[in-house]
């Protein structure tokens, strides 16, 4: 009886204040994320669905392995993530607003710390990623020639 | 040879045998090395890895990184190794740091001259990776922490830049970033705002297989090789060869502390 009458209660209060906020549960106004795709690679290192939820945990259980024990592999390394997913026209995962990390980091309103430390471009050329040495330069002749930016789809045709 | 070839490497019939290899090329040889050296017997390789370690395995402790500055060697106005650590690990150097006074030191050069006879001694400082360091001793958060490997490092994700460790180090090795440095790091050297850096020993390079550091292979470059790096705990390294042959100090050995970095001539 005390349950119902609690429950109800904090129904009664939860209405009050979204109506005193102006805001409805169902609305959501905020402009959506723009996730630029990762040019370079097919495929995330892990499952994108995976990915989007828990890239924080494995960034982190990463970084402690690279800083204390110096376990430096590549699948979970923050410097790959970059390498892959630093956008075309910045060439940065945090410079403007658009940028990979940022994009949905705005939307969601949590702060990242990485960029207060970690670089947010690759190191040398784009050119040099691994998984974009053997047809980069394909690539930037696609796109002297092409009116669209250059998909990962065109990159799948070349490379075969 | 075409523009449009898909793989660069492999190049056609008259190009000659690539001297320079790609880093790819070195891991594989690195990975294989490795393999061939388990395969025989422990303790028993066929080829000599340069402490290549796999990159998915830890710092081991059987090794124990160390540098024999050679203070004879050590040229007068040279500044060649506080540029090369300020180039691979992006630091800025004092003399274009808009704030001197706070601008960060990973190495500097000092010269010392003998009040009594005018004599000059040139050395750099630097870190001196003690095997019983007291910025860890003192480290409120276990930021501050030593590598397997003895290499004395501070973990940027738990430093909350307090700055005792730089009161502890009796070698003011330490410096704190006092300003933002607006994503001019280098991407295989993180450092930021309001933590507490020193020098690392080029872990990035040692971790890669590289077995030296900017600041040696700088000294090396410029003739003087007043620098040597190389694993302390194997016998066989130049560094140990060197250690056993000629007289060397640790700077303020009164206190102790086991030092990586050894001086000769002072």
């Amino acid at each position: 009886m005390a349950s119902l009458m609690q429950r109800a209660v904090r129904a009664a209060f939860l209405a009050a204040a979204l109506a005193w906020a102006g805001v409805s549960p169902a609305q959501a106004d905020a402009p959506k994320p723009v996730i630029e795709k990762a040019v370079k690679g097919q495929q995330c290192v892990e499952d994108t669905e995976y990915m989007r939820k828990n890239h924080m945990k494995v960034l982190d259980l990463h970084r402690d392995k690279t800083v204390i024990e110096g376990i430096r592999t590549k699948k979970h390394s923050l410097k790959e993530c970059i390498n892959c997913h630093a956008s075309e026209k910045t060439g940065s995962v945090a410079k403007s607003k658009d940028d990979f990390c940022v994009s949905c980091h705005t939307y969601a309103a949590v702060k990242i710390d990485c960029f207060e430390c970690h670089s947010t471009k690759p190191q040398g050329p784009m050119t040099m990623h691994p998984l974009n040495a053997g047809t980069a330069h394909y690539k930037h002749k696609l796109v002297a020639g092409a009116k669209k930016p250059v998909t990962v789809d065109d990159m799948a045709k070349v490379a075969q | 040879m075409s523009e449009m070839n898909p793989n660069p490497v492999n190049t056609g019939q008259h190009e000659p045998a690539p001297t320079v290899e790609s880093p790819q090329r070195r891991r594989l040889i690195g990975a294989a090395g490795a393999a061939a050296g388990l395969a025989i017997a422990p303790g028993v390789m066929l080829i000599e890895v340069a402490h290549g370690r796999p990159e998915d395995q830890p710092a081991s402790s059987a090794v124990r990184w160390g540098m024999l500055v050679d203070a004879t060697k050590c040229a007068t106005g040279c500044n060649d190794c506080v540029t090369a650590c300020s180039t691979e690990n992006g630091w800025t150097p004092i003399g274009e740091s808009a704030h001197p006074k706070q601008a960060p030191q990973w190495i500097r050069k000092l010269e010392l001259q003998d009040p009594l006879t005018q004599m000059e001694t040139n050395l750099p400082m630097m870190c001196q990776h003690c095997a019983e360091p007291p910025c860890v001793d003192v480290c409120p958060t276990g930021a501050s922490f030593k590598r397997a490997d003895g290499i004395v490092l501070v973990n940027r994700h738990t430093c909350i830049g307090c700055r005792y460790c730089m009161m502890a180090c009796p070698y003011k090795a330490r410096s704190l970033v006092h300003e933002q440095l607006n994503d001019t790091q280098k991407a295989d050297v993180p450092r930021g705002i309001g933590c507490v850096e020193s020098c690392t020993f080029c872990v990035q390079k040692v971790d890669r297989g590289d077995g030296t550091t900017a600041c040696v292979e700088a000294c090396t470059a410029s003739g003087h090789n007043a620098l040597v790096f190389g694993d302390l705990n194997d016998p066989d390294s130049e560094i140990s060869r060197k250690l056993r042959e000629i007289p060397t100090k640790q700077v303020r050995a009164d206190l102790n502390l086991n030092l990586g970095v050894r001086y000769h001539g002072i």
